[in-house]
């Protein structure tokens, strides 16, 4: 798909666990700012991998590989530092994993305490409850910002790590499965967190969960085998998929 | 009723450490009984004078004491820049790979060096070298004993600290790590609080261990029955006094003696209680 000016670009991007095989195999894909993309795809093939790519998770593991190219704004990201990389696009995990030693309001800060920048009272107190609010999570901790994250319930801890992750003010967000470990009613809470969240930061999701996929996103990609399959809007690909494998997907012929 | 014996003789088996156990302090302190009477508790722990000339007979155990806790204290000081980089090693920069098992099998290996090699290495080795520095004249004393009892408590705090740090959920280093953080400040604002209390306990562990380390103490402490002025002179600790003395002693000065080991198995069990109860506390 092609956009007047996207915000991420994959370029023929691979990633490979060993030198036998590639978990992700010549990937390149535009992003539409302000837009969510879903991945989709069965278990292994490579969704996970390919968008831990994109703010160079990967890194972290020397035995990984990536080649190719990732542009965030035209830039390529492999030529900027990982820090600033990791702070301009956010991401949110499968398991929600606040830090267990911080309070709530601590866990809010992370990003900025991590990275040593010091904030005063008030600028901390406003991106608290800024952040809390975006979340829809503000009224309900408002009153226990000094708990710990863990206290909460898992849906309200996974909105405390989007939270976590918007303080930061990232141009993507990249979630990976984030409902996957969430009670239905909690899930669908941050489904529509996401429709709202879109109009800040771009969002680009990874989800087993095809009705997820078609409920939120405006466009999705079907990877398969460490392929991309297809990628277009999500309404034409789950009303008239252009691939025999992304049909047997997504009528549930192949998981 | 074969299922019946044999729990009996199970029950029997185990009930023999307690009663060891127990046997121990009950002699220890039948024995003690008679310092403690003569020179009261407190007097016995805060005298600093040791004579046995006939007739002039008086026995305190402050220089013991604080032999021992001083010499425990300064291994446990000069052993943390060693066993904390070795536990990040093996914990976090090198976790799984086979150059962080190598190092902490090598680590683990001087855990199983026999004491009295130490010894020898610091009465050998060390010692000359403490002399030629003109730190103390005699080489022996507080310090040599300390730096050889810091090696030998390293692997103690090491690998247990190691397994602590491993624990800490990736997923939460990987958090952090998307938010921008640097290795270092994983480090120490994620892994070292999460891992904070099991790494105290292994250090408590490892002072467990040097409380009561006889042979190499007194072969580098330098035997002196006064209470230590500096950390380079010499001095005696609770079980290097025993160990120098007991074969010598007899009446009050062997009640002393006694008393001052049932000092130092209270000390030791205590310690090595509260380490155990902050390792349990701390599994994450």
């Amino acid at each position: 798909m092609e956009f007047v000016k996207p915000v991420l670009e994959f370029d023929k991007v691979c990633v490979s666990y060993t030198k036998q095989t590639m978990a992700v195999k010549y990937v390149s894909a535009a992003i539409e700012r302000n837009s969510i993309t879903a991945i989709m795809g069965p278990s292994g093939c490579g969704k996970s991998t390919l968008l831990r790519a994109a703010n160079l998770m990967h890194n972290l593991y020397p035995n990984i590989h990536v080649n190719g190219d990732i542009l965030l704004n035209g830039e390529n990201i492999f030529q900027m530092h990982p820090i600033d990389v990791r702070r301009r696009i956010g991401m949110v995990f499968q398991r929600p994993a606040p830090f267990p030693t911080m309070s709530i309001y601590e866990n809010v800060l992370a990003g900025f305490t991590l990275n040593g920048i010091n904030l005063s009272k008030s600028e901390k107190e406003e991106v608290v409850e800024n952040c809390l609010k975006s979340v829809s999570l503000w009224n309900e901790v408002k009153d226990v910002l000094n708990k710990k994250g863990t206290f909460l319930s898992g849906g309200q801890q996974q909105r405390l790590c989007i939270a976590r992750a918007l303080a930061l003010k990232p141009e993507v967000l990249l979630m990976d499965e984030p409902t996957s470990a969430l009670d239905p009613i909690a899930s669908k809470h941050i489904e529509e967190l996401l429709l709202q969240l879109k109009k800040d930061v771009t969002i680009l999701i990874v989800t087993h969960n095809m009705g997820q996929a078609r409920r939120i996103s405006d466009h999705s990609m079907f990877m398969y085998l460490g392929e991309l399959v297809e990628y277009d809007n999500t309404l034409k690909m789950f009303e008239n998929p252009f691939d025999e494998r992304t049909k047997a997907y997504l009528t549930g012929k192949m998981g | 009723m074969n299922d019946r014996i044999f729990k009996i003789i199970l029950f029997l088996a185990a009930l023999v450490m307690p009663v060891v156990c127990g046997g121990i302090v009950y002699a220890l302190a039948n024995d003690a009984y008679d310092a403690f009477n003569h020179f009261g508790f407190i007097n016995f722990i805060t005298s600093d004078e040791w004579n046995y000339t006939q007739g002039n007979e008086h026995y305190g155990a402050l220089p013991f004491i604080t032999g021992t806790l001083l010499t425990t204290l300064l291994a446990l000081v000069f052993c943390i820049p060693f066993s904390l980089p070795v536990s990040l090693f093996v914990g976090e920069y090198f976790k799984g790979k086979k150059i962080a098992s190598i190092l902490s099998t090598v680590t683990d290996l001087l855990a199983g060096i026999p004491s009295i090699i130490y010894g020898l290495w610091g009465f050998y080795t060390l010692r000359p070298i403490i002399m030629s520095l003109n730190i103390s004249p005699q080489g022996s004393g507080i310090l040599t004993a300390s730096l050889v009892l810091a090696i030998m408590i390293v692997p103690y705090a090491a690998s247990l600290s190691a397994e602590f740090i491993k624990m800490v959920p990736d997923e939460l280093k990987e958090g952090a790590y998307s938010l921008g953080a640097t290795r270092a400040e994983v480090i120490r604002k994620v892994i070292f609080p999460i891992a904070g209390s099991g790494v105290f306990s292994s250090y408590i562990l490892a002072i467990g261990r040097a409380l009561g380390e006889t042979m190499t103490v007194t072969m580098l402490i330098g035997n002196t029955n006064q209470l230590p002025a500096s950390i380079t002179s010499t001095g005696n600790s609770m079980a290097s006094i025993i160990a120098n003395q007991f074969g010598e002693a007899d009446g009050l000065r062997f009640s002393s003696l006694i008393a001052i080991g049932l000092i130092l198995f209270l000390i030791t069990a205590i310690i090595n209680v509260v380490g155990k109860v902050l390792i349990k506390r701390a599994r994450i």
